[in-house]
């Protein structure tokens, strides 16, 4: 996995609330049995019209955030369904932050398993960040995963919280499968028990 | 010993490994496995030489993207789907896992196939890649969904690393009236706590109209837990759930029954179990519901109207307004005028034999409106024999619905049962999201029955009229 430390980069802002994994890749695109390659069709329905044109208003497709790396947005972002389809075609575009009051549980967890940071922080704040990301591309956002900070353009600092095992494992880039086969003994010893305790399983 | 809640006992029962930090490694004894979220879960396997750790605890099941209609079994015409069919097969035969392909009858939607085949048992961990593998909660199961790179970890390890989530109790108090389901149930909830209102919390389900439903009905009020935002929903195993799971073909016999039932029965809550959220509904107060916007909270009685966007405060006056401009309903229409062009009846939300049955006692003797289109789903195989044992094939056919074979359909509309843009679908599927059953498609969500009665009608309608 791509290790996550600090970035600076231009922010989208997209104040949507409920922003839905429906939304975010669209059915017709889980066909795939790639990981890569669906930035192109990240919030495909909303960024173009029904003959494939980009939609101009959409704001991934105006020039200032073309190459935004963070994005903004409303509460509740990533309800839905649990398709990891969702952070790869936001990875795939180039976003490596998204910051929201809140986030769905699963959309969330499934972040971390591809070098993205999703950031919960109270709506004031992110209304002001939403508020600094409406400037343009003149606004760049820095998020330190480290110092667990998110600083705007204009130097104002707001930190967040991060599970400490899931921070270690994006600042490490770290495999999860390889350090849970580490305890496979745990594993085995749990199995054994259980195969006694509760033999129908 | 601290009281415990149904949560907190399943959860202490599978932690294989915890560590300092209190993160968990949480045992899995049963995954749920389907075409479209596994693909590259098991190549992630093989590029790393690993095995499925406990093939024997893995069940695979195409059915998001399979077709509905005959023929399939011999072709599948679109070749993205194909391809994902095809590559579940090979997976499931090359790593051993419990598998039923369309040829199979007992194939259909994962999520109903898991507990028909009694794979789902009480105080078990079950997960899929699958949102709705909330479902199983009505067991008295921890069941959630989980992306395809935790797939790769339960496949590799049978474990998934977890930090537990809060408590929160759900009772639905007294008795429902005629013609409110456990649909009205679950999407009541969500209208009361919102689709967020879930986060951080596995739900309990309780109270009398719940312990009053049938399985069937209770995995339909476990299923949209996840429509909530919680991590999972729950429901105590009891005599309704003993009596369904016996003589399933994968439930313990003989002593190892008898030793499971003791188990299952300590599976509550402890009476004085710490809550950290309750919310309360009286059954009596339910109404046969529908949705009007595309969110699932967006959740009204079909007596009530069209809301405006100034009904609501903060994020939800925007998102009312995008909601009714991309429905197409203005402000103060009766929901019950709102004229529809398809229904669909199906899904892991509405797809067993009990809603079938429901759909067809409305619909008996009775024709659909002239230009609906109407099709039926079953949820697998042997719910669609079942329904033709039982004579319901039969009053769907002469009432006008497509009598289709299983699967997820138009639910999501992966495979080719889709709306055309503006077309209107009356669904008892679980989610209205814009574009979900096919772009600019419109969903109303609602139960088997009041599906049933819009068929009749050719508008959203109270079902209580035709009863």
């Amino acid at each position: 996995m791509e290790k996550f430390t600090t970035i600076t980069g231009v922010a989208a802002p997209m104040p949507m609330i409920n922003v839905d994994t429906d939304m975010i890749i669209p059915k017709q695109f889980l066909k795939t049995i790639k990981r890569t390659g669906l930035g192109v069709n990240l919030f495909d329905e909303m960024r173009y019209d029904d003959d494939g044109n980009e939609i101009p208003d959409f704001v991934l497709n105006k020039p200032q955030y073309r190459n935004a790396e963070i994005l903004i947005a409303g509460e509740n972002f990533g309800c839905g369904s649990s398709r990891e389809h969702a952070p790869w075609a936001i990875k795939d575009f180039g976003i490596r932050c998204v910051i929201a009051p809140s986030f769905a549980d699963i959309f969330y967890n499934n972040c971390f398993k591809n070098g993205i940071l999703p950031i919960a922080l109270p709506q004031e704040q992110v209304d002001a960040l939403m508020n600094d990301a409406g400037k343009g591309e003149n606004a760049r956002i820095t998020v330190d995963l480290e110092a667990q900070t998110v600083t705007t353009s204009d130097g104002e600092s707001f930190p967040f919280e991060v599970d400490a095992f899931k921070k270690h494992c994006l600042l490490e880039g770290l495999d999860d499968i390889a350090l849970t086969l580490e305890k496979q003994a745990s594993i085995q010893s749990y199995e054994s028990r259980i195969a006694v305790e509760r033999p129908w399983v | 010993m601290s009281p415990k809640t149904l949560y907190d006992k399943i959860w202490d029962a599978h932690v294989a490994h915890e560590a300092d930090d209190g993160t968990t490694l949480l045992y899995i004894d049963r995954h749920l496995v389907h075409e479209v979220t596994s693909p590259q879960a098991f190549e992630g396997l093989r590029l790393a030489s690993r095995k499925v750790h406990a093939p024997d605890k893995t069940i695979a099941v195409p059915d998001h993207n399979v077709p509905t209609t005959e023929g399939r079994d011999v072709f599948i015409e679109n070749e993205e789907s194909r391809i994902q069919v095809e590559a579940l097969d090979t997976n499931a035969r090359e790593f051993g896992l419990h598998y039923y392909p369309v040829t199979d009858i007992r194939q259909g939607i994962v999520h109903i196939v898991g507990p028909e085949q009694g794979w789902t048992l009480p105080g078990m961990t079950v997960v899929c890649g699958d949102s709705h593998t909330a479902t199983h909660g009505a067991f008295g199961a921890l069941a959630h969904g989980i992306g395809t790179s935790e797939v790769e970890h339960v496949l590799a390890t049978q474990t998934l690393i977890q930090t537990k989530s809060k408590n929160m109790k759900v009772e639905i108090t007294g008795k429902l009236a005629p013609g409110v389901t456990a649909k009205d149930i679950t999407l009541a909830v969500i209208g009361k706590i919102g689709t967020a209102g879930g986060t951080g919390y596995v739900i309990e389900y309780c109270g009398e109209a719940i312990r009053d439903l049938s399985m069937e009905g209770r995995m339909t009020v476990c299923n949209m837990a996840i429509e909530g935002g919680a991590r999972a929903g729950l429901i105590a195993p009891d005599e309704t759930t003993f009596d369904y799971v016996k003589g399933r073909p994968h439930a313990p016999k003989g002593a190892q029954w008898e030793a499971a039932l003791t188990w299952w029965k300590t599976l509550k809550s402890d009476d004085d179990a710490h809550w950290d959220k309750v919310v309360t509904l009286k059954g009596e107060d339910i109404a046969p519901v529908v949705t009007w916007g595309t969110s699932p909270e967006d959740v009204l009685p079909i007596t009530a109207s069209v809301p405006a966007p100034e009904d609501f405060t903060g994020g939800k006056v925007d998102a009312a307004r995008r909601s009714l401009e991309y429905m197409g309903l203005k402000p103060g229409t009766p929901l019950s005028e709102v004229a529809i062009d398809t229904v669909f009846i199906g899904s892991c939300t509405n797809g067993r034999i009990e809603d079938l049955r429901a759909a067809a006692a409305i619909l008996k003797g009775r024709k659909i409106k002239e230009g609906i289109r109407a099709m039926v789903v079953p949820g697998s195989g042997l719910v669609r024999a079942q329904a033709e044992e039982e004579g319901l094939a039969d009053i769907f056919t002469e009432a006008g619905f497509e009598w289709r074979l299983a699967g997820c359909s138009m639910c999501l509309a992966m495979n080719p049962d889709q709306l055309a843009p503006g077309e209107r679908c009356a669904a008892t599927s679980n989610r209205n999201f814009e574009g979900r059953q096919g772009r600019g498609g419109r969903t109303h969500l609602l139960s088997p029955a009041m599906a049933a009665a819009a068929a009749v009608t050719g508008h959203l309608t109270d079902v209580r009229e035709l009863m």
